[in-house]
């Protein structure tokens, strides 16, 4: 067994431009599929972090059975899911890029909403007992006093779970999206390269985790407990 | 939505039993693996208290490299990757043996010892330097003050991480039906394709994965509160 590193070279912007930033015929990306998923995700998982800390039954009970099942549940069962109940649902197809994002922001909410629901209990409470006084409603409380404090310190935990996300995408290539790991599949099964295949996207996810957990741990020093 | 629901699919048939070696395949991927990633995890967190830089070093790509890469990515690396570079011998054993298992086995477990190194890393470093000190001082040996004192610290501060993250071993195992482990999602995916009936099946494999994690997670509480030592913040739960 010889290795031959150059399949890599003769690959690369398959594997970089298609695979990792999803330019290309296929409909793909790493990248394109994790931004998104992040930001909608966050957006779900602020409404459902707050309902968990609501002091109403009806929002908190539900919110609490959502981050609870999530957790419960592995992520590629959560695809699976999606991918099966849409079409029966919408009577239509839609593309991997949908079912893949649908998949994440619904399963990476029940995370983000625990980030969110600690982030806002790390505000004190004499701050809301300040804004209360000083005659703010209960929603002004929240969208003008705790979320700024609280988003501050939920920042090095976002960027953490950004990273978890980002290696989740991987599991987009089950059901077909051509991200990075999935356009190694591709290549792969043309050169029959897997050692020096897989090793290199290893790397390229690695250069992009280990770099990005890199800075959530000096935003950590540099924002430091509030 | 005009989906004909029929349960019955779940025990008529051979969908129990797929279920049910299903059900054993991952719990004894997950049991090979977690043994695995424990010894990882033991090791390497000791190396990287050791005085010896090299050593240091080593441990710390072990974990910095293995975690930050998707477990998918190490599915396939030792699937298909490492077996063409082993010798013909050990390639022979394997293929008759069961490679996909063994080789979800190392992917899993060389993934998750390196995320229990950390945490076994920060529940050793959460235990204040001068409860060792102490523990010197009034005459303990630095052996008895670590089998005596730090340990069993050590031990009940990671209880609550440490489940967490053999809960995150547990589904991920799930990610081993890529390379065609017959683990409890593929079983899954196997009943819906056999009857069309993906979301009888795909309940059936939810809840088999939602009992496991809430069964495991309440015993490990119940483990948690009955060895809490009394007054210290080991003990875990305030009481509401």
């Amino acid at each position: 067994m010889t290795f031959d590193f150059s399949v890599i070279w003769r690959n690369l912007d398959f594997l970089l431009l298609q695979g990792f930033l999803g330019f290309g015929n296929f409909v793909g990306g790493t990248l394109r599929l994790a931004i998104p998923s992040i930001v909608l995700g966050f957006i779900l998982g602020i409404f459902i972090g707050l309902g968990r800390l609501s002091s109403r039954v009806w929002l908190r009970v539900p919110a609490t059975l959502y981050v609870e099942f999530f957790r419960g549940v592995p992520l590629v069962m959560v695809i699976f899911w999606i991918w099966f109940i849409i079409p029966i649902l919408l009577k239509t197809k839609i593309p991997e890029f949908g079912v893949a994002l649908t998949a994440f922001v619904i399963f990476e909410a029940a995370y983000l909403a625990e980030i969110v629901r600690a982030g806002v209990q790390s505000v004190p409470r004499g701050q809301v007992e300040a804004a209360t006084a000083v005659g703010l409603s209960s929603a002004q409380t929240m969208r003008y006093v705790v979320l700024p404090q609280a988003l501050k310190n939920m920042i090095p935990s976002l960027v953490t779970q950004f990273i978890v996300l980002f290696k989740d995408t991987s599991l987009a290539s089950i059901i077909g999206f051509m991200d990075l790991t999935k356009a190694a599949q591709v290549v792969n099964n043309r050169e029959i390269r897997p050692f020096e295949l897989y090793l290199f996207i290893a790397v390229v996810y690695w250069m992009c985790t280990y770099s990005m957990s890199r800075y959530a741990r000096s935003l950590e020093k540099r924002l430091g407990p509030a | 939505m005009n989906y004909r629901f029929d349960w019955a699919v779940l025990w008529t048939g051979q969908s129990g039993q797929w279920l049910l070696s299903g059900l054993i395949t991952t719990l004894e991927l997950s049991a090979c693996a977690w043994l695995l990633a424990v010894v990882l995890g033991i090791v390497s967190g000791a190396l990287r208290t050791m005085p010896f830089r090299p050593l240091r070093a080593l441990a710390t790509f072990y974990v910095e490299f293995f975690r930050n890469v998707p477990l998918l990515v190490w599915m396939f690396f030792w699937y298909f990757g490492v077996p063409p570079i082993l010798p013909a011998a050990v390639q022979e054993w394997l293929f008759g043996h069961g490679l996909e298992f063994w080789a979800a086995v190392c992917a899993l477990g060389v993934y998750s010892g390196a995320r229990f190194s950390e945490v076994l890393r920060s529940g050793i470093q959460s235990i204040p330097r001068t409860q060792l000190e102490a523990s010197v001082a009034s005459g303990l040996s630095v052996a008895q003050a670590y089998r005596y004192v730090i340990l069993p610290i050590a031990l009940r501060l990671i209880i609550p991480p440490a489940t967490s993250e053999s809960l995150n071993l547990l589904k991920n195992s799930s990610v081993a039906l890529t390379i065609s482990v017959a683990e409890l999602t593929f079983q899954t995916r196997q009943i819906e394709t056999y009857t069309a009936k993906a979301i009888e099946a795909l309940t059936a494999g939810t809840v088999i994965y939602l009992v496991l994690c809430v069964s495991l997670a309440s015993v490990m509480a119940w483990v948690e509160r009955r060895t809490a030592i009394p007054g210290l913040i080991v003990g875990g739960r305030r009481r509401a």
